[in-house]
Order: structure tokens, then sequence, then C-alpha cells
């Protein structure tokens, strides 16, 4: 089981407030991914999570046993850090042990256990090596390693991959979400990587300030952001906003409109404009139009488009994927 | 980038580097010469000195007067056991400050430092009268204490420096691990500052051993060390150069050798801090 319960959780450091009093459930075996901007909180939340700062006040529950002031050493939890963490001295062999040693655990279970967490992450001939002569992700392997060998009732990834170079990031991120398939075990995981959070959570978090903007499945956050911050975050490339006289015409503060969700045309169509710079992916161009009286235009289209800098298009958004947001940037409905 | 270094100036720089290392070692040097002299070569001017004869006559006479092994066996004891000591209080506090620091971290690392301004001889009176109502002159136990209590700052500072180095992330892997707090220090920290704690180890022995105010204040017969054994040997009057002489090589001999081996732990630990 590993059911994790945020009760009025809040966090400050001296005068400073960097966590306010925060409500969270987090369910049996669900993937949950923190992500907002850095310095948002949601490191700092892990951790608090994890037992290694103090909360402020407020009360955290694990399977409904308060661990509010349970030490992280006994709250059954394990974590990767973005460092990876591992004891330099240790072979991996034994930096994947260490946790069941601490638990007393019989020799001959550990290193059976062991040899299975090494198989399953394809560290077997790698044992007797030092941290030191790994490679990044075989080093990543060695702290997952550490971290399922004892069971935990849940995983905190605490930015896991951002010391990664990009194909190995990619994969990595297949690797932890098969295996959050596999264990099914409570997975929390950090990141400011917002295609992460798509990609792997059953639940997102979403952070700003402290503040928990709005949680929610991953396309529940795409085709309904709470708040324009929520709209703006979740999304790549970015949502487009418009406001003044246009967004008026829909009874609102501002509009959004996804790079994806306008159509562009070379006869007619609502704006006009004209193409700045094009980026072309070969299986999309995004081109930037500038248009009188709202700004720059991001637009997705698929596959290659011949436009060039200079040209003039029309833009239509498809009506019903405007977003509508009030003064105060909340959505209106 | 490299710098291209002319041959004389390469030269110039060896001449002066082994000058400054003569200089600094000709005393000792000196000393050693003087010890197999005899002694009334010994006070005659320094070219008569060299080609005097060379005896093994004052070793001699100083195994015969004083029980060299008993001080010897002190000094050991002194030394490893304010060394030990200090570490044991040491690595706890080193710990603390450099892992969880407070407000007054910063603070208590400058206070303890400056103790070490304290003339010593400003205390000499309190901790002597402190010694004599608990029974601690001239014991072994009295002068560990001491010992420790001296080097104590150097100790917890030379840790401290080598403690901030080692990523607080291990240590706190190591509690989501399960560590306790023990097995934390014990099976995490200590391995990884092994290089640290052995430089600061060599270099508190080297300390202790060497220490006279103390060892000499405060000790009559029993556990008098190396250095109140050479302090016997010297007179007003000066007349026993060689065997002074001979007493002083004897009492420095075996630190020399353990410096000597234990040469790289010792550039680190006299440096600490200042290379990262």
């Amino acid at each position: 089981m590993g059911r994790i319960t945020l009760d009025k959780v809040r966090k400050a450091f001296g005068e400073v407030e960097v966590i306010p009093p925060l409500d969270l459930t987090i369910d049996d075996g669900e993937f949950v991914v923190f992500v907002g901007p850095s310095g948002c909180g949601k490191s700092t939340l892990l951790r608090l999570i994890a037992g290694l700062e103090d909360i402020t006040s407020g009360q955290i529950r694990i399977d409904r046993e308060d661990a509010t002031d349970v030490p992280p050493a006994k709250r059954g939890l394990a974590m990767v850090f973005q460092s990876y963490a591992l004891y330099p001295h240790m072979s991996v062999r034994k930096n994947i042990a260490f946790p069941l040693k601490m638990a007393g655990m019989d020799p001959t279970e550990i290193d059976k256990r062991v040899n299975e967490a090494a198989s399953v992450l394809n560290l077997a001939q790698y044992l007797d090596r030092r941290p030191g002569q790994l490679s990044g992700g075989q080093r990543q392997r060695v702290a997952i390693g550490r971290a399922i060998v004892r069971e935990p009732k849940a995983f905190l990834f605490d930015e896991p991959l951002s010391n990664l170079d990009a194909a190995l990031r990619v994969n990595m991120r297949l690797e932890i979400s098969e295996l959050h398939q596999t264990l099914k075990t409570t997975m929390i995981y950090v990141t400011h990587d917002q295609v992460e959070a798509m990609t792997m959570a059953d639940k997102i978090v979403v952070l700003h300030a402290g503040r928990i903007e709005q949680v929610g499945s991953p396309l529940e956050l795409y085709r309904t952001p709470r708040n324009r911050f929520v709209a703006g975050f979740i999304g790549s490339p970015k949502m487009n906003f418009v406001e003044g006289a246009e967004a008026a015409k829909y009874d609102a503060h501002s509009i959004g409109i996804r790079p994806e969700h306008v159509d562009m045309s070379r006869e007619s169509g609502v704006w006009q404009g004209r193409v700045g710079v094009s980026e072309h992916l070969g299986s999309d161009t995004f081109s930037h139009v500038h248009v009188d009286g709202i700004g720059t235009i991001n637009v997705r289209t698929s596959g290659e488009v011949d436009v060039r800098h200079g040209d003039t298009v029309w833009l239509t958004p498809t009506a019903a994927n405007i977003h509508r947001f009030d003064k105060e940037g909340l959505a209106i409905r | 980038m490299a710098r291209k270094v002319s041959q004389n100036r390469k030269a110039l720089v060896t001449v002066a580097a082994w000058a400054v290392g003569i200089a600094i070692f000709f005393p000792i040097l000196w000393t050693v010469i003087l010890s197999f002299k005899s002694e009334g070569d010994a006070i005659k001017t320094p070219f008569e000195v060299l080609s005097a004869n060379w005896t093994l006559e004052s070793y001699s006479t100083v195994q015969e007067r004083s029980n060299y092994l008993r001080h010897f066996w002190n000094s050991v004891v002194l030394s490893v056991g304010s060394t030990l000591l200090g570490l044991l209080i040491a690595v706890p506090a080193a710990w603390a400050m450099a892992f969880v620091p407070g407000k007054r971290t910063k603070d208590v690392l400058m206070w303890m430092l400056s103790t070490k301004m304290l003339p010593p001889v400003g205390v000499l009176v309190p901790l002597y009268l402190i010694f004599r109502d608990f029974g601690l002159l001239d014991t072994r136990i009295g002068l560990v204490i001491v010992l420790t209590l001296i080097n104590l700052p150097i100790i917890v500072w030379m840790l401290y420096t080598y403690f901030r180095e080692i990523p607080g992330e291990i240590l706190e892997a190591a509690r989501m691990d399960g560590a306790t707090l023990r097995a934390e220090i014990l099976y995490v920290l200590t391995p990884m500052a092994v290089p640290g704690i052995a430089s600061t180890l060599l270099l508190n022995i080297i300390l202790a051993w060497n220490e006279a105010f103390w060892t000499l204040n405060l000790t009559a017969a029993k556990a008098a060390p190396l250095t109140a054994f050479i302090a016997s040997y010297s007179s007003p009057e000066g007349l026993f150069y060689a065997k002074l002489s001979a007493a002083s090589t004897m009492a420095i001999a075996p630190i020399l050798i353990m410096g000597w081996f234990s040469q790289k732990q010792l550039v680190r630990g006299l440096t600490f801090g200042a290379v990262k």
C-alpha cells in the first residue's frame, strides 16, 4: 500500500513561506508528477513527504498513519535523487544492498534481491564496479535499483533525468513508466519538464509559487486548464494568448489558443499576418506569425509547409478550442 | 594556459628552493651531527666539530641516565590518545556543523579557533590548581585531556572543511535507505572522509607529540613524555650540547620517520581548505 495524504501542509523557512497550507491526496499505485517552473516548491514538497525537511504545520499521512514526525528512515519510502547520490566508496552491489543491510536482512536474501534487481535493470555485469566507473545512465539505474530492492510503499523521484542527455532521457522515461506498470507502486515524480509530466503521469499536480494551481490527468489539464498559468505551462509549444479588443469579442479578458488549433491559409481567414521565423521539423512546421493588433501567434502545421519569412498568411482559430479567461486569469466556462 | 619558463628561471627557482629547504633543515642536521660528537668537541667551532671523531658516547650516557622507553611510551600514549579522543568528539561535531548548520555555526567555529589565540601561560595557574585538586598532576589521563582540548579546535576545523566537500544528498540518500544517524556516520560519512580523517589524525599526532608547554608544566616523572626527556638535558650553563643533541635526536626520530612515510596525507592536511 502507498496512499499519501497531505493535510494543510505548510512550510516556511524563517519568515518566508515557501508552501502555503496545501491539501493533496495521492492514491495507492498512482503515478503522480509534480510539475512547475524552478522555485515553485515542487522539490520542497517532495522533501517534506520524504521527511528530509520538517513541515511547519499540518499533517502528512502514509497509509492512514500519521507520519508527520516520523524520520525519513522509518517512512518506508525510497528516493531517487537528481545527482543519483550513490555511495562512491561502495561497489554497485553494496550500493543496491545498502537499504537491505540497514533493514537487517539476512545476507542470502540480500544477495538474491540484489541479483534480481540487477537483472531487471541490466546491471548484472557491473555489480562489482564502483559508481565512478559507470556512465550517467548506468548510475541512474543503480539509484533506481537501490530504491526498488526494499519494496517501498512509494518511490520519490527528484528530477531524476535532468543530468542525462536528451536521447537517454527519452529511454529512461520509458523505462521508469515500464517499471511503474510492473511494480504498480505509488510513484511521485518531480520535474520542470512538462513533456515528462504529460507522458508519464496518471495525475499531474501543477505548482506555482508553492500553490497547487490544478490537479488532474494530463489530458484534463490540456483540455480544460483552470487558469492562464496552467494553460500556458501545459502543452508544447506554449499556448498563444490574445488580450484586448480581440478577446472582448469572445466576452473574455484574454483568450488562449494552442498552436495546433490555429489554421493557416494563404487565401482567407480571421486574422491577417506576416510570417516571421518558421521552424521546420519535418513532421511539423511551427510558424511565428506577426498579426497587427494581436501580436505573434505560433501556428503548428502538420508536415512540411512551404512558408517563408515575410509571406502574408491568414489565420483562423478553431472556435471550439478557444480558452477564455477573466481578469484574474481564471478560465471562463 | 601553458607558460614558457626559461631554463635560467627554472635553475634559479630550484636553487632558491634548496636554499630555503636547507636553511629550515640545518638546525636538525646540526643537532644530529652534534649528537655523534664527544661533549668536548661539541662546543668547538663548526669546522673543528665536523673534523672531530664520531662517537656514540652521548647516546650511551643518555641511555644510562634516563629511561628513554618510558618517555617514548608516554609520548605515544599522549599523542595517539589525545588525537583519537579528539576525533571521537570532533567527527559528530563537524558532522553537525557541516550538514545541519544553524545560525550561529560560523560563530561557534570562530570562537573555537579563537581559543588558540590565547597565550597558554594565561591559564597555567588555574589549570595547575584544577589538576592539583583533582589529582591529575603528572598523570597520563590528565595530559590526554589537556592535549585533546588544545587540539580540538584544529581537529574540528579540519574535519569540517573535509565534510563540507561531501555532497549532503548522499547522506540524505542514506537516511532514505533506512540508516540511523550512527549508521549514516559510520558506513557513509566516515569511509568517504577517510583521506581527510587520516591527514587530521597524522597532523594532530605530530602537534601533540611536539607539545611542550603543558607537558613540561604538568608532569614530573611518571607521565613525562619525550619533551620532558629533552628538557632534562638542557642546562642554563649549556655544558651538555652533545647529550642534549642525542636526546633531541632520539625524541624527534620516531615522529620524523612517521612523517616521512605519510608525506602525501600531511601535505593535504597542512594545506587544508586552501585547494578544493
